[in-house]
Parts: structure tokens; sequence; C-alpha cells
């Protein structure tokens, strides 16, 4: 796969950096530079905190090329506590059930394996807060 | 009659002819073979009048058959070299966007006939190269990177549905019930069997709680409609034309993590009231709503955005009868995607192609008595492109 294309995200990626609206203050995740909310000019960076909660999920069986090797595995929409929502896969479940409203917190791991000797692609995942950790 | 309402006349747009061919594995055909079989069909069926234009619908052929340029080979191999010929991709909403495009031509005064095609090649791939090509219909940056696809994103809102509204466990089963009850006597159809509601609650998931009845089979197919302005209509029509009372797309955010409220499908509720507006109806005048079900959950969602239903209530609409063929908005009466089959970016075709019979009285056994207007909208993926189009008999408002 297209190494600048990962490594133009990797700043998203890896340490979860989004915008934050200089105008209507709104938190933007992913980033896209013009503001969701007031289509004003949003440019100025924001490191989110990378907690959140489970708003719901599912698990992948039958899955795209490329991510077979994984499967199964659990994919949510993720929603962090400055508001904006994610797409993500939850990791370290260990024995507790998934629940919707499940405390969670940003991670990173391998995603894929672009072939042989493709590259590897990293990301944010989540797993699971624990509950002494919640505060 | 007056200039204004002459040259208004002289705007209207029609639905002339239609051709189908089966939903299925089409082993012995290629791409172009399907696409010309639904030419055929609709050539067999009495109605032709050449296009000076051609819309091809289609999604996958790019990704799953290296083909792109699909209009032009499509229109050569038809006996059509020469015409203007287009592909229109909006994933699972094509068909409506190619109708979409050939009815602006038409209104336009540039074209007087135009032809639509909707095809699609999907069965001759494994399922991980199947998911991978269809995983590019939602945002590659910031959803498919995450191994996420069509079915799991059907089950992330329906899961959230199931949460927020306090549903029974049989919830969904009335459309997949409804679906295939349709669908055993429209010959075109994948699945011509109906189901009880214990082969839906005994269903093996297959990305919880989506189960396998939740989930339209995707399979090879296509479907021709043409479309022609009032004052271009070939005489001795053999059947009555049908009325384009209105058309409307309208685009929201790729993502579904970008939507305040992924449970209210914002595209919906646009483009069905564009399209309730410009012909002049409430929801309630429509008689027939082809919607799109490629997921039940999306069947649940488009009810309720579309407004015959209030939020969190959709499911009973299937739960009680009134999408039924005799109820009050009947849905999927030729099977839907669900037992029809979904055809990728057919899909929509194969829908303004199914209300075109209907409003024709030539649905057969599907027949929906006293149809007056049908109302067909297809969508891309989770609802980034909604294309409405609501049909009317010739004599309508
Ligand atoms: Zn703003």
């Amino acid at each position: 796969m297209e190494i600048s294309r990962h490594w133009r995200l990797k700043r998203q990626r890896y340490a979860l950096i989004g915008e934050v609206c200089p105008h209507c203050k709104k938190k933007i995740f992913p980033p896209r530079d013009i503001c969701p909310e007031c289509s004003e000019d949003a440019r100025t960076l924001y490191q989110f905190s990378g907690r959140g909660e489970v708003y719901s999920y599912t698990t992948v069986f039958q899955a795209p090329a490329g991510y077979e090797e994984h499967a199964p595995y659990t994919v949510a929409l993720v929603k962090l506590e400055e508001g904006p929502m994610l797409t993500a896969q939850l990791t370290d479940l260990g024995d507790e059930p998934v629940e919707v409203g499940m405390p969670v917190e940003m991670v990173t791991r391998k995603l894929r394996s672009d072939g042989e000797k493709g590259m590897l692609v990293y990301s944010y995942k989540f797993r699971p807060r624990f509950k002494e950790a919640v505060r | 009659m007056t200039m204004t309402q002459d040259a208004k006349t002289n705007k209207d747009v029609y639905i002339i002819g239609v051709g189908m061919t089966p939903v299925g594995e089409h082993w012995e055909k290629s791409l172009r073979e399907l696409a010309l079989d639904a030419i055929t069909a609709l050539q067999a069926d009495g109605v032709w009048a050449r296009p000076q234009a051609l819309y091809v619908a289609n999604m996958l052929a790019p990704s799953l058959s290296g083909q792109t340029q699909l209009a032009a080979l499509l229109a050569d191999f038809a006996g059509l070299r020469g015409i203007e010929a287009i592909t229109i991709e909006a994933a699972g909403a094509s068909g409506g966007a190619a109708a979409r495009q050939a009815y602006l031509a038409i209104t336009s005064g540039v074209i007087d006939v135009a032809l639509i095609v909707g095809v699609e090649k999907v069965t001759e791939r494994t399922s991980a190269e199947l998911e991978a090509a269809l995983s590019t219909s939602s945002d590659a940056d910031h959803e498919a990177v995450h191994g996420i696809t069509p079915t799991a994103q059907a089950a992330l809102l329906m899961r959230r549905y199931l949460h927020e509204y306090n549903v029974p466990e049989d919830a969904f089963a009335g459309f997949s019930l409804n679906a295939h009850a349709n669908a055993v006597t429209n010959p075109q159809a994948i699945y011509r069997r109906s189901i009880r509601v214990e082969n839906y609650l005994n269903a093996p998931m297959v990305s919880e709680p989506v189960n396998l009845f939740d989930a339209a089979p995707l399979a090879d197919g296509a479907a021709a409609i043409l479309m022609a302005r009032s004052n271009a209509l070939p005489e001795d029509l053999p059947y009555p034309p049908v009325r384009i009372a209105a058309s409307s797309i309208v685009s929201n955010t790729v993502a579904i993590h970008d939507r305040s409220d992924p449970l209210l499908l914002d595209s919906v509720v646009d483009s069905s009231i564009q399209a309730l507006q410009q012909a002049g109806l409430k929801p309630e005048d429509i008689d027939i709503f082809e919607l799109h079900d490629r997921y039940s959950i999306y069947a649940a969602l488009s009810l309720e955005a579309a407004g015959f239903a209030t939020r969190g209530e959709g499911w009973k609409l299937a739960h009680d009868g009134v999408i039924a063929k005799d109820g009050e908005i009947p849905i999927c009466t030729f099977g839907g995607s669900k037992a029809r089959g979904d055809t990728g970016g057919a899909t929509g075709v194969y829908q303004l192609a199914e209300i075109t019979l209907q409003l024709q009285d030539r649905a057969g056994e599907n027949q929906v008595q006293g149809a007056r207007f049908g109302m067909a909208q297809c969508l891309a993926a989770s609802g980034a492109t909604a294309a409405t189009h609501i049909l009317s008999r010739k004599d309508g408002p």
C-alpha cells in the first residue's frame, strides 16, 4: 500500500491529533480543516485525550482482503470525551463482554501488514479502561 | 393550451420501457453480456427509440473486473457506438444517480431519449476481495482502514438502535418475511421462497446483531430503463409511459462517525422532502416505497427518515403488516434487495423498473392494486448519498 498516504496520516493515527475550531471552539477529529459546525477555517491542532466510550460495536468475521489473518475482530464507534466520534477496532478485551457505554482508552497497535514484504500500518485502537481507572 | 403550460408539458420526462435480467450467479455471462441482456429484454418488450445518451450505473467494475470506461464499452457492445455514454458511480446509489443524470439531460432539452443501464458482476471473486471492494464505499482513511465492512457498519447502527429503543427480539424479522413473500412470484428474484419468523430467529449471526436474514445477498444482475421527454415519445407505445414526478439526489458525510446522530439518515430526510415537494405530495400519498434494504436496519431507518414512521418505530411497520403488498405503504414489492437480490450499483435501476411495472399495471402477482405514486430510493453505503425518484401514472397531477 501507499507509504506516503499512511505517512500523511501518522499524527492523527499515532497521537489522535485533530483540530479545534478557533471560531466556534468545536473539537474536530479526524482533522478536516473546515469546521463542520460553522464552515470556517479550522486548522488549529488539538491533541485528544484518547479517552471515550463505546457508542456501538460489532464483530467482523468476513474480513476484507488484508485483514483476514486478524479475523474475527471487534470494531466500534467510539465517542471521545471531547465530543467527536471515530471508527476503530477494540483490543485487549479479555473476558469482559463489550457493552454500549463501556469506557475505553486509546492504544497504538498494528492494523495490517500489506503482504510479506509490505509495510506495517499502525493506528489507534481502543481498549477497556479498568473500572478503578475510570474517574 | 398556453405557452407556459405547453413548455412545462414538454419538459415532462417519462420512463417508457424497462428490462431486467434475473438476479443471481451468472457464471456464464460477462459484465457486458449481462448489460446487453437487460437492453435486449427492454427491446423485446416492444419499446425502443434510439437513445442519444447512455448512463451506466455501476460501482464495482473498476475493482472487481478491472474495467473503467464501462459506458463506452457497453454503448459499443450494444450497437450504440458513437452516442454520448458515461458511467455514474455513487456506490449503492449509482442507479438512482444515473437516472438523475438522464433526467437532468432530458429536462435541459439537450437529450430527447436516454438509456439507463445498471449492471454489476460480483460473484466470481472471493469473499475477502468482495468485502475489500465494498469497503471502498466507506471513508478509506478513517473507516475502511480499520477493517470495517458495510455489514459491520449496519451492525453498528442496528446495535445502537436496539440499545436506544425498546424493541423485541424479532423486531426486524418482518422486513425479511415481507421481502421473501413478495419475491416468490418475481421471476427475476434470487430467492423465490417465503420464510417464517422461526427461520429468522434461528438464523446465524453475520455480524451481531445482523443475522443472515438481515443482510441482502449480493449477486450479478442488470436492469435497463428508457427515458424520454414528452414531445419525443415514440408513437404507438404498447404500455402507458410513467411520468417522473420528482428527482432528487442529496449527499451527506461518507463516514458514519461524522454524523451528529448516526440513527438519523439525514440524506434520506433531505432527499425525501425535496422529492415530495417537487411532486406536490405528502408521504401518505405514496402508494409504493422501494427503499434501501441492503440490511434490514436501513429499511427501518429509511421509513423513519422519509416520514413514514416516527423515530424508533420504523420496525413496527414491518411487524404490523403495514409494509405488505396490501398494506398502507408497501415496500420491496418484488422482493427488494433482500430477496430479489442486491446488485450493488444496479439496484436503483431495478427499483425504478419495478415501480414502472406497478404503475403500468404489469406487475402480475406482485401488483399493488390501484397504485398511483411510487417512490424509489437508493442509498450509498450507510447513507452518504440518497437518490430519490417519485413516479406517477401519466394522467397523475
Ligand atoms: Zn467552527
